[in-house]
């Protein structure tokens, strides 16, 4: 499976990056060399292994089953303090003061 | 002891605590002798990115008072500590090493830094790293690249290149970084100082500037066994702000250290001494197993057969996961914005493109490719598929072994600009580390030598899940074994 430029600028666009041709050169180039030493993941008949996303479950409440595996992980559900609207605000680029300021989003 | 005669570069955790609690020196004046270490020594080295100090003298002087008053003093009371800069320090410019975040003021102390101060850890600042950690050699750094203390020439390791420079360099006792792949053990072993991952869960990811989730591990790097088993005494624990901190109960790992190693049975995985080996290092590591032999410990041959493809499934998941958690970097919230830019897709564009390096742009487009539909089958479920059998590999090592140990590189720490052009080139550095984080397990990177050229070489000890009491015994005796 060779990548070419095009998937790139397919890849790119889902990623809203936007890549110079330069950078987008450079990138199919590194992207086939690190897919060409992934493919030897397809030496490995893995048809009946089950996939693993993350390793809590399997770890800390291997003992547990079920939806219990995720026991640790529930708590009462109740209203707590969180970040004051000034603080959330502080740190974008633009805001009214109450809400995050961005430009237009829908185009005529 | 007075300032004059303090060695700053040989400071642990009991010594430099001892110091402010006898009152030999003030919590504040061990704080300035850092920083005056780092002001005339870090403009070669390049460890720290944000000094703190306004926080690090309010509280030296807070652990001074209770230390006047004659109050029982915290487990870390006075001791100069600094944080790798993907760690949120509440008021503190926080920058995950990132051009986008160069002017971010973190709203919130990470959980593992307030446990930190609550302990009486003195924060001297913010520590170099490569962009949102990702990086074998910290010279993915946005700002400055890192030079390693033991050559200047050459890379301190990556990504908490900063915080494995700093312990090295004397400009702080210990300090936080962050693992993903090798993140803490790589940069420990190029710096000659140890790094300690623990288990994904011990410790709380609430305030870590996430690269990949499942992976992503908090832990110390440190001079001594000890101290990283202090330090992780104070940082592990269920956190309710973080859902995958593992409710498992924290052990007294500081005092593993001295206990008998007698009776240990011991796994070598072939896999990790084969082709591509320094042999210096092989040789280096295979008489620290003799040490062990001769301690009692019983030397057990293991193999665990799917490691020569853990490269692959750890830049399939960890790219996958980092293009999704780096979507948030929009131009919005985050302190940095394209000018003039006319619609929000717009915006959103230039702001990722000016904001991101060439690696985290290169990672996300790699994520992005291995989660869209056509290939998420061929890529990211097969890596998913193989990362249970990578897990499977170490169940069935940690039947008849209580640990396992192996080299943390391949070779020594290589030159600044040595392998800049080549990604996968550098991506090959992590082949003895990123399986832990694959598969979950704690690990340890400890000083075991050094080459004919005088650089450090290290030496990796892995354990069963919540077993860092074991590899910290193990370690404990493998540092006091070279002395």
């Amino acid at each position: 499976m060779k990548v070419t430029e095009k998937d790139v600028a397919y890849v790119a666009d889902l990623a809203n990056l936007e890549l110079t041709p330069d950078e987008s050169t450079r990138m199919v180039a590194d992207l086939n060399s690190i897919l060409g030493h992934i493919d030897k993941l397809n030496e490995l008949d893995t048809s009946n292994v089950e996939p693993l996303a993350e390793v809590v479950s399997a770890f800390a409440s291997a003992e547990r089953h079920g939806s219990q595996k995720f026991a640790y992980a529930q708590r009462p559900d109740e209203v707590k303090p969180g970040l004051s609207r000034a603080v959330a605000l502080f740190n974008a680029p633009d805001t009214d003061g109450t809400c995050f300021k961005v430009p237009k989003v829908i185009e005529r | 002891m007075n300032k004059r005669s303090m060695d700053i570069n040989a400071l642990t955790i009991d010594s430099a605590r001892s110091m402010v609690e006898s009152r030999r020196l003030s919590a504040v004046e061990l704080a300035e002798a850092h920083y005056s270490e780092i002001s005339s020594r870090d403009g070669t080295i390049g460890s720290f990115l944000t000094l703190t100090r306004g926080r690090a003298l309010a509280q030296a002087e807070r652990i001074d008072r209770l230390a006047e008053k004659g109050d029982p003093l915290p487990p870390l009371a006075g001791v100069p500590v600094a944080i790798k800069d993907v760690l949120m320090t509440r008021g503190d410019r926080t920058t995950a090493g990132s051009r986008f975040l160069d002017k971010f003021i973190a709203p919130y102390d990470a959980t593992s830094v307030e446990k930190l101060e609550a302990a009486g850890a003195v924060c001297l600042g913010k520590l170099n790293c490569d962009e949102f950690a990702m990086g074998s050699s910290n010279e993915n750094s946005a700002f400055f690249p890192v030079h390693n203390p033991r050559d200047t020439t050459r890379v301190p390791g990556g990504s908490s290149g900063g915080s494995a420079a700093a312990v090295a360099a004397g400009f702080a006792v210990a300090t936080l970084g962050s693992d993903t792949g090798g993140s803490i053990r790589q940069p420990a072993a190029f710096c000659g100082v140890v790094g300690l991952m623990p288990t994904y869960g011990r410790v709380s990811r609430y305030g870590l500037i996430a690269f990949a989730s499942s992976l992503d591990h908090v832990g110390p790097l440190t001079r001594t066994v000890k101290d990283s088993a202090t330090l992780l005494e104070v940082i592990a624990g269920r956190d309710p702000h973080d859902s995958t901190s593992a409710d498992v109960p924290v052990g007294k790992y500081s005092e593993e250290c001295g206990r008998e190693v007698k009776g240990l049975r011991i796994g070598i995985p072939k896999e990790y001494f084969g082709e591509g080996l320094d042999p210096e290092i092989r040789e280096a590591i295979e008489r620290r197993i003799d040490g062990l032999r001769e301690a009692g410990c019983e030397i057990v041959n293991v193999s665990l057969p799917h490691t020569e493809y853990a490269i692959p499934v750890y830049y399939i998941v960890a790219t996958a996961e980092a293009s999704a958690n780096l979507a948030r970097f929009d131009g919005v919230r985050y302190t940095a914005r394209s000018p003039q830019t006319k619609t929000l897709a717009d915006m959103y564009r230039r702001s990722r493109d000016e904001g991101f390096g060439a690696e985290v742009k290169r990672r996300i487009i790699l994520g992005t490719y291995a989660l869209s539909a056509g290939y998420y089958d061929a890529y990211y479920l097969k890596a998913q598929q193989v990362r249970t059998l990578l897990t499977r590999d170490f169940q069935n090592a940690f039947t008849s072994v209580d640990a396992v140990i192996t080299p943390v590189t391949p070779t020594v720490a290589f030159k600044l600009g040595e392998k800049t052009d080549d990604p996968m080139a550098m991506y090959l550095n992590d082949i003895y580390t990123v399986t832990a984080n694959l598969v979950g397990v704690p690990g340890i990177s400890l000083p075991c030598g050094n080459n004919h050229e005088g650089l450090p070489i290290g030496i990796q000890i892995l354990g069963k899940h919540f077993d860092e009491a074991t590899v910290i015994r193990l370690a404990h005796a493998l540092e006091q074994n070279q002395q």
